[in-house]
């Protein structure tokens, strides 16, 4: 099994070398090969969550090497190793990434078709797969960071792809840059772990810290190292305050989106949680939870008022990953997780399809040579029921998914979160978060239904201008019709009212709290008993509320009871704030970037007055000096040369007196010395 | 462990070929401008070839630092010796040459960008005789500061370097080069001033006895100086913890400073980079500036254990300034050889920040630091020549677009680019890995806040990626021509080296850890 996974890991980066380096020169520039790449790395990992979850369900594999040594480890020194593991929660997360990918390449063979850089698209694709799977596998912390910042630069360079674009290229860096920031907490949170226990190995620190080795001895650090670790989550999952990278990747292609920024790297928040719950502290747990809450609530409010078709699927893809953190913080382990698959699948189902309303879009004003129309708008859609029926179906059904109505998948996993945050609430009395969970349940049904009926139903604002549209080809329309199987609840669980009796919930089990006794959250006996005290009612009342959400938006944009415009209207302010979007990106502009750039511009004056200054100030006293210097010397010093120099000259006009050339006298002078000299020693 | 070619040691080899090169160049008529170019590349290649066989026969298990068994290919001689001078006594100085982990990575460094910098000298046009002559004495200056173990042979290779760099910065460079030049070296000149009184101060507090007479000589031996036996009793760097002890520490510390660059001795860098031809800017950036890091762990470090714990803190601080003032420097640049030259500043606080953890990752992510940095600087000044040689521009804005214009260039320089930023895969992380996880045991606040350096510098590498490989092609662009062949064998190399450091550091990594987990035992175990 673990070579297996080792060939799922590699095989994808391979594609990557390939295409990069000669995809140009492939025949249909290589898309056959990282399409088929991926087809086989799916047929293995499948196999791998078959064998492993039917056979070995209890163990954990793994497989490390030594990747550098430093010092000597037998004295104060230690090694750094790399590797892998596989455990139930490994060979879920790997079929999700394999599946979402396989679909994504064979959709992009059409969506992509007539692009210029089609292959180094594959190429990219590729390398994100790998860096991908990479996070999954990983058994240690450091590798965790690596893949980690891998999948950032794909996820930079595939959101810039068309950079040609200001606004992709922007994108692109503020989605790395905000990232950042949240991997440098990631960064430190690791560096207190290594520090204390000299390993990156998941396991090693872990069963350190069960035997109550704390980091730096003290429990203050633990709770800060987790929620350091958290940070990588709110970087790459977009959690408040770090949300604001997401909306604008949506410049990137879609079907990227649909994986990247959907389905896989933006859960892997949640996966990094998940593979960190056993040391995270119920302080550090309870951050999680309310950081969930507030980013499902933000985003979900401000998907409300948009127009454009894919910036509305990010504020709701946000506000699904809030969901996700959310449970997973109040100890929703398996619902927590189970959102993460099941979200994948509907919601790459909703990108795709709309990619595929884009790009039909986008073709039928090609046709019409209409370059102005936006194609991703709302208000430029509607009535596409008919032109594009496969399109429509399936959509409907993610729909039904992610509003959480029965017989979805979608229902099975939001209703164990909002039952596990009503337990989490009878538990310890944080009310708000059951709140937020509901409301945010009703928002998301309502904008949700606003998005599917404005696209798809009533009359198109101008019948002339897509007279052309038709349906995507079969490449696009089959991994739609795959996601939408997958977003129904038979592949969770066979009863679709409780996931709490299928194999996911029998497969991925929520593991043991490590942290001291005192630290930890409430057990998951304890848990997992309120939460079938409350499962019933709750259930009852998240039918009720998406039902809700659901007739309002049918009410509003259906049956056009009620105008939006008065509603807006009506609650101008608030109304306002959504459709700004609360005013994040202005705010950040304002504070850092600014704030940043006066920083920068003051460090350069200081760097060039001030330091320069000193230095050149320095050396124009030194010259001054010189000058001073040079008076004195040809002056005084020279003075005292030629003074010395006129001396001798004048002795020496004596001396020459002396010099007759006549031998007799010379000698004369030596006898002379000589008797001087004697009388001298003497 | 001796290797010799015709009765020569191979260290006096590697350090002489080039003086023999550059009076081959002399004897080259002026006129004969390739067989010159020619010359000074072989010449450079053999080094290279050298250097390969002296990371061959590396025995990885020694120790070196401060007894002269742990180094390897020793060669010593006595070089200058004057009996009974009044005042000094009998004077010994030796050709005292040897490597040992510290070293031998940076013996690499230098044959390799010695060889990079001579093909990208081919563009210079101006006085080729005379440039190439210059950059050969630059060469063995380097070379020797990274061989010699005796410190009047140091300081005489120290100064060497110094002239042949004033010239080259000054002859070939660009408008200001006169006040670059001498900007640099009068900085230089004054933190020589500083080593040499220290030097002196070593010399007349360092005795040892002569083996057949008994008779206490003074010596410059630089492993004699670590020895704490052989302080001449109340002499004035005699003891520990002594004020002169730390003056002394102080003022060699201030001269190393000015090579690194470290804030704020800084200022000569930019303005040397801006004005230095690309070929120059490799070396300055890509050799240069790594013998104070180099220097601090050679001698300040052994030789002054009590110093360097007293000023650690003070040296980790000074690392963390020059990492954060340093990126946002960086990112207030609109000329890109500015931007290089502060990233520069800020890469080089890092390896301070490492090596002042006094601890084995910092110590060993410090000096990999210093190698990676090399590479990865070289190719970033490279890159700025490419650009430079074809319009005659270096402004950031007066780019855009050159991915699809230069699509090789632009993957190489993205490469690079991505390197600096600390992208794990690519050597850069390796090392700064280490240096924070050093620093991070040893401060952990300093190290802390040092971390959001790695975020300024996503942005200023970020930024400058967009501006000038981004966007659309401007028309005044578009006949700019993809790299050629010369360039390419510049390029590739260094890229190899990237990406091979980068996934697998071990072999680097090993050449240097006995070595170093010695040197952090050596200072923070006292002797005495």
């Amino acid at each position: 099994m673990l070579q297996l996974s080792l060939l799922i890991l590699l095989i994808p980066f391979a594609g990557f070398l390939i295409l990069i380096f000669f995809g140009k020169r492939l025949p249909r520039q290589g898309d056959w090969l990282g399409t088929s790449f991926l087809g086989i790395t799916l047929l293995m990992s499948v196999f791998l969550l078959i064998s492993k979850i039917a056979s070995i369900p209890g163990d954990t594999l793994s497989y490390s090497f030594s990747w550098v040594i430093i010092g000597n480890p037998d004295a104060g020194g230690f090694s750094v190793d790399l590797g892998v593991m596989i455990d139930n929660l490994t060979v879920v997360m790997l079929v999700v990434v394999m599946l979402v990918s396989f679909l994504v390449h064979l959709f992009s063979i059409g969506y992509m078709k007539d692009d210029p850089r089609y292959s180094r698209y594959f190429s990219y694709l590729g390398l994100f797969t790998f860096s991908m799977t990479g996070i999954v596998l990983t058994d240690n912390l450091l590798m965790m960071y690596i893949f980690w910042e891998l999948v950032g630069i794909s996820s930079y360079l595939l959101i810039g792809f068309w950079y040609e674009k200001k606004s992709a290229s922007n994108a692109a860096n503020k989605a790395f840059i905000v990232n950042r920031i949240g991997d440098a907490g990631m960064f430190i949170g690791i560096m207190i772990l290594f520090i204390h226990f000299s390993t990156f190995s998941f396991d090693a620190i872990f069963s350190g810290i069960q035997a109550g080795d704390l980091p730096f001895q003290s429990t203050a650090w633990l709770t800060a190292a987790g929620i350091l670790i958290f940070c990588g989550a709110v970087g790459k999952s977009a959690q408040f305050p770090l949300h604001v990278w997401l909306p604008d990747a949506m410049e990137g292609p879609t079907p990227v989106s649909a994986l990247i920024h959907a389905a896989t790297m933006v859960a892997a928040g949640g996966y990094l949680i998940a593979r960190m719950f056993p040391i995270l502290t119920a302080e550090a747990l309870l951050v999680i939870a309310y950081i969930g809450a507030i980013t499902a609530l933000i985003a979900a409010t401000i998907a409300l008022t948009q127009h454009d078709i894919k910036k509305i699927l990010a504020y709701s893809t946000i506000s699904q990953l809030g969901y996700m953190v959310m449970a997973l913080g109040v100890g929703a382990f398996t619902a927590g997780f189970m959102h993460l698959v099941t979200h994948a699948a509907f919601k790459a189902g909703l990108f795709l399809g709309a990619g595929s309303v884009i790009f039909a879009m986008h073709h039928a004003l090609h046709q019409k040579h209409d370059h102005k129309t936006d194609a991703q708008d709302l208000r430029n859609m509607g009535g596409l029921k008919s032109r594009m029926p496969l399109t429509y179906w399936t959509f409907l059904i993610f729909t039904l998914a992610i509003s959480g109505v029965p017989l979805t998948s979608g229902f099975l996993s939001k209703d164990e979160i909002l039952a596990g945050t009503l337990a989490f609430s009878s538990l310890n009395g944080h009310y708000l978060l059951p709140v937020i969970g509901f409301v945010v349940a009703g928002l998301t049904a309502f904008y949700m239904f606003r998005l599917f009926i404005l696209t798809f139903h009533g009359k198109h604002a101008d019948e002339s201008r897509v007279s052309d549209l038709k349906e995507s080809p079969f490449t696009m329309t089959i991994p739609l019709m795959i996601l939408a199987g997958l977003s129904t609840f038979v592949f969770y669980s066979f009863n679709p009212f409780a996931a709490s009796g299928g194999w996911f919930f029998s497969a991925i089990e929520r593991p043991l709290s490590l942290v001291p006794e005192a630290l930890q959250p409430a057990s998951a006996e304890v848990f997992a008993q309120a939460v079938s005290a409350l499962h019933t009612p709750a259930l009852i009342l998240s039918i009720i509320i998406a039902g809700a959400g659901i007739f309002g938006a049918v009410w509003v944009y259906q049956w056009k009871k009620t105008s939006a415009v008065q509603i807006s209207e009506k609650f101008g302010a608030l109304y306002r704030g959504s459709f700004n979007k609360w005013y994040f990106d202005e705010m950040y502009q304002a504070v850092f970037i600014n704030g940043t750039f006066i920083i920068t511009k003051v460090l350069r004056w200081f760097d060039e007055t001030i330091v320069d200054g000193i230095v050149n100030g320095a050396a124009y006293v030194f010259e001054r000096f010189s000058v001073v210097n040079r008076w004195f010397d040809e002056h005084i010093i020279d003075g005292l040369v030629n003074l010395t120099a006129l001396g001798t000259g004048v002795l020496g006009k004596v001396l020459r007196k002396l010099q007759t050339g006549k031998i007799q006298h010379y000698l004369a002078f030596v006898v002379l010395g000589m008797l001087v000299f004697y009388f001298i020693i003497i | 462990m001796e290797l010799q070619f015709l009765g020569i040691g191979i260290l006096t080899w590697i350090l002489f070929l080039p003086v023999a090169g550059m009076i081959l160049i002399l004897l080259i008529p002026g006129e004969r401008i390739q067989a010159i170019r020619i010359t000074a590349t072989a010449i450079t290649g053999l080094q290279v070839i050298l250097a390969a066989v002296i990371f061959r026969h590396f025995d990885r298990g020694i120790e070196g630092i401060n007894s002269i068994e742990g180094f390897q290919f020793v060669e010593q001689f006595s070089w200058i010796t004057v009996e009974a001078v009044p005042w000094f006594g009998r004077i010994e100085i030796f050709y005292f040459l040897g490597i040992d982990g510290l070293s031998v990575l940076m013996i690499m460094l230098t044959a390799l960008i010695g060889l990079i910098g001579a093909i990208s000298s081919w563009t210079i046009t101006k006085q080729v005789k005379g440039y190439f002559a210059l950059y050969m004495l630059l060469i063995t200056g380097m070379m020797g500061v990274f061989l010699a173990l005796d410190f009047f042979l140091f300081f005489i290779f120290w100064e060497v370097m110094l002239l042949p760099m004033y010239f080259l910065i000054g002859i070939w460079g660009g408008p200001r080069r006169e006040y670059a030049a001498i900007k640099f070296f009068l900085y230089t000149f004054v933190g020589g001033i500083l080593m040499m009184l220290v030097m002196l101060a070593l010399y007349f507090s360092v005795a040892v006895p002569d083996p057949v007479t008994g008779e206490l000589v003074h010596t410059f031996n630089l492993l004699h100086m670590m020895n704490p036996a052989y302080y001449v009793e109340g002499s004035l760097l005699a003891g520990v913890d002594t004020t002169w002890r730390y003056v002394a520490w102080m003022a060699l510390f201030i001269n190393f400073a000015i090579k690194i660059p470290l804030f704020p001795f800084h200022t000569w860098l930019p303005d040397a980079h801006v004005e230095a031809p690309t070929p120059i800017s490799v070396i300055l950036a890509g050799v240069l500036l790594k013998l104070g890091t180099y220097g601090l762990l050679r001698i300040s470090f052994p030789i002054f254990p009590d110093g360097t714990m007293y000023f650690m803190i003070f040296m980790a601080v000074l690392g963390m300034i020059s990492i954060i003032y340093g990126a946002f420097c960086a990112l207030a640049q609109d000329d890109f050889k500015k931007l290089i030259a502060y990233s520069s500043i800020s890469h080089m606080g890092i390896v301070v920040l490492g090596i002042a953890a006094l601890n084995t990752q910092g110590m060993v992510g410090g000096v990999l630091q210093m190698f990676n940095h090399g590479i990865i600087t070289a190719v970033l000044f490279l890159m700025v020549g490419v650009v430079y040689d074809r319009t005659g521009k270096r402004g950031l804005n007066d780019f855009g677009g050159l991915a699809n214009q230069m699509p090789k260039y632009t993957g190489i320089a993205m490469v690079g680019m991505f390197a600096a930023l600390g992208l794990p895969g690519l050597n850069g992380f390796v090392s700064e890995l280490f240096s924070f996880l050093g620093a991070f045991e040893a401060y952990r606040w300093i190290a802390i806040v040092s971390v959001f350096g790695i975020i300024i510098t996503a942005g200023y590498i970020l930024w400058t990626l967009q501006r000038v490989f981004l966007g659309k092609t401007p028309e005044h662009l578009t006949n700019l021509k993809d790299l050629t062949t010369r360039e390419l064998v510049c390029f590739i190399p260094l890229v190899i080296l990237i990406i091979l450091l980068g996934v697998y550091p071990s072999p680097a990594i090993e050449l240097m850890n006995t070595s170093l987990s010695y040197l952090v035992q050596v200072v923070t175990v006292p002797a005495y």
